[in-house]
């Protein structure tokens, strides 16, 4: 039998390549254009070099909500991180109370975000909601659409019942792949519990936790819908974090040319804290 | 240092819903002495890696006590218990040194910094791993790796005893070898307790003064190889010690001696008493003969060994094994076999049968 030589197969790459163009590549190219071009409508534009990107990085707007969303996404990775992990270690390795708690963790992460925003909206209304009702009623003055500090705590405490669960389940599962010749033979080590976590628990965690951590900083660092639902950015502008912002820039006030160079800022910025974080992380492992 | 007594331990595993415990160690009593080579030799699933984890602390058994010098130590933990146990897989702390791996328990003992330098330097030594003490341990091979764990077993010096469960499985044959050889010597060097979980006899053997073999949850015999080789006390370890293992044969006994298949079998000393149960007798292959007047037999197969044959012979549907030695000739027509009167042994339900004078 002859085998004819035929570079057909190609073909068949045709769909993804048309869906990657569509959904990636084409609006990412029309953000560019957008970013180094002033236009009027009317198909017409004219070149403006980097004088948006220039605007966006010397406005104090940009540089108070790039301020909020890193604080923002520290403060959740502060808190989840390290709660995650607590909760991984807690939780049963064996028994039927494992798929329980596997159901438990798991149910936050399949609501959608605006089902998030508008559940902790209602949750924490200072008149009706269940939270804000008993803050208010035990004395505790707490109103998140009028107190920056309420408002704060709100969306962080929100995030965190959204996305721990996130660090749970990845943790959850480096711990479950341990031997348990590894805790043996600690134990006939005389390892301390802290030890046994130290030399352990952890390095066999740092794998899944690099990639938590990268997921929840990203998703985090892109936070939209929740807090739009939840606060709508306010009060006044204090929970208007970059995404808000950049919305409120592009649809708000039409001005497409800072917004596309504030997207690519922005961009580039998630691309960066991810690709150095990563490195580290990886260069401590070939180590 | 400590005598390491079992006293009536039993132990079961929590069973699944609604069943009946199944017992892994049938009630063991058994003494360890101070300072004794033991290997604890027995098939997968005996119940070895159990008895050892309770003289470890690692499990606490359902049934009876264990006592160090006297001393109840049942519901003691492992810290209390002075144990250093090497598992079967290598287990390192990926993120330490080697050296920081062998100083790990002695550290956690709070030892003296220089103390600990010294002593791990020695046991690197040992194991030929002082050019890697700086290394991560985690780029090592499996051979390092457990010579690592075998290292932080070795490394405490004032342990009552080490226990090894099958320790050498992930290790190259020949290194195998030289390790064994560094285990033994050590134990002639300090003397500690060392208890060695194998299921391959020849380890077993070679490492050990004592071996107890085990056989489903119970200690079947203890004994020197010799002891083990010549008078097994039941067929399990008959059939288990040695290449190949002993021939088991179905008897009858007639006036204190055992019949098999209408052939009187001689016996160097008449069983005693009255004996009720499954009745067989046991010989080594070692010690069949071809003779004239013997048990007609056919020869079904014969394998060549290097140093010796082995012949796979047939007498009705009874199937015996057969060395033979280079000085012997396998005869030309109508083969017949006798049993070596002084190593035929009679088992009823398994047990060796008392003969009625045996030193």
């Amino acid at each position: 039998m002859t085998k004819t030589q035929s570079n057909k197969a190609w073909w068949l790459v045709v769909p993804v390549l048309i869906l990657v163009a569509f959904n990636a590549f084409i609006p990412l190219l029309t953000v560019i254009n957008y970013a180094f071009q002033e236009t009027f409508g009317n198909n017409v534009f004219f070149w403006e070099g980097t004088t948006w990107f220039e605007q966006v990085l010397n406005s104090s707007r940009f540089h108070q909500s790039m301020m909020r969303q890193l604080a923002f996404t520290g403060m959740i990775l502060l808190i989840e991180v390290p709660l995650g992990i607590g909760v991984a270690l807690t939780m049963p390795r064996k028994g039927p109370w494992v798929s329980v708690c596997l159901v438990l963790m798991a149910l936050p992460l399949l609501i959608p975000w605006n089902v998030v925003g508008a559940m902790w909206n209602i949750f924490a209304l200072p008149n009706i909601g269940l939270l804000g009702h008993t803050l208010n009623s035990m004395g505790i003055d707490y109103n998140f659409t009028q107190q920056p500090v309420a408002a704060w705590i709100t969306t962080v405490i929100m995030d965190v019942w959204h996305w721990t669960s996130l660090i749970v389940l990845l943790c959850y599962a480096g711990l479950s792949s341990i031997p348990d010749d590894y805790y043996q033979a600690a134990h006939i080590d005389g390892a301390s519990r802290w030890a046994i976590f130290r030399y352990i628990q952890l390095p066999k965690m740092k794998r899944v936790l690099t990639i938590g951590i990268l997921l929840r900083f990203m998703d985090s660092f892109m936070i939209y819908t929740e807090p739009f639902v939840l606060t709508g950015g306010g009060p006044g502008n204090t929970t208007t974090f970059l995404s808000i912002d950049l919305v409120k820039m592009a649809l708000g006030q039409f001005d497409l040319g800072p917004a596309a160079a504030m997207s690519l800022i922005y961009l580039l910025v998630v691309l960066l804290i991810c690709w150095v974080f990563y490195t580290i992380m990886m260069r401590n492992e070939e180590q | 240092m400590a005598r390491i007594r079992f006293k009536n331990v039993r132990h079961a595993y929590p069973p699944p819903k609604g069943q009946e415990p199944v017992y892994a160690l049938k009630e063991i009593n058994q003494i360890w002495e101070d300072g004794g080579a033991y290997a604890l030799l027995g098939p997968s699933g005996c119940g070895k890696t159990t008895l050892l984890n309770i003289i470890s602390g690692l499990l606490t058994p359902s049934e009876g006590d264990i006592l160090f010098d006297g001393k109840e130590v049942t519901d003691q933990p492992i810290s209390a218990r002075q144990i250093a146990q090497v598992f079967q897989f290598p287990v390192v702390y990926d993120t330490m040194t080697v050296y920081d791996n062998l100083a790990f328990p002695l550290r956690n003992r709070r030892m003296a910094e220089h103390l600990v330098k010294e002593r791990v330097h020695q046991i690197a030594e040992m194991l030929d791993l002082t050019a890697s003490l700086k290394q991560r341990a985690a780029g090592l091979t499996a051979d390092g790796k457990q010579k690592i764990s075998l290292g932080r077993g070795l490394v405490r010096s004032d342990v009552n005893a080490i226990l090894f469960d099958e320790p050498l499985t992930v290790i190259d044959p020949h290194l195998k070898w030289q390790l064994r050889s560094k285990l033994k010597e050590l134990h002639q060097q300090v003397g500690m307790t060392m208890i060695y979980v194998t299921h391959d006899q020849v380890e077993a053997l070679t490492f050990a003064d004592k071996v107890v073999v085990m056989y489903d949850g119970t200690v079947v015999q203890v004994g020197t190889p010799v002891e083990l080789f010549n008078h097994p006390q039941h067929t399990f370890v008959g059939y288990f010690i040695g290449s190949p293992g002993m021939n088991i044969l179905p008897c009858t006994i007639d006036g204190g001696r055992p019949v098999f298949c209408d052939h009187p079998l001689p016996i160097s000393q008449p069983v005693k008493g009255d004996l009720d149960g499954k009745l067989e007798v046991g010989i080594r292959p070692e010690f069949v003969d071809f003779a004239e007047d013997g048990i007609p037999v056919i020869i079904d197969k014969v394998e060549d060994l290097g140093r010796y044959q082995v012949l796979t012979l047939r007498h009705e549907s009874q199937v015996i094994k057969m060395v033979l030695r280079e000085d012997q000739t396998i005869p030309s027509e109508n083969p017949r076999i006798r049993f070596d009167p002084e190593q035929t042994r009679v088992y009823c339900d398994d047990w060796a049968v008392e003969e009625a004078a045996h030193d």
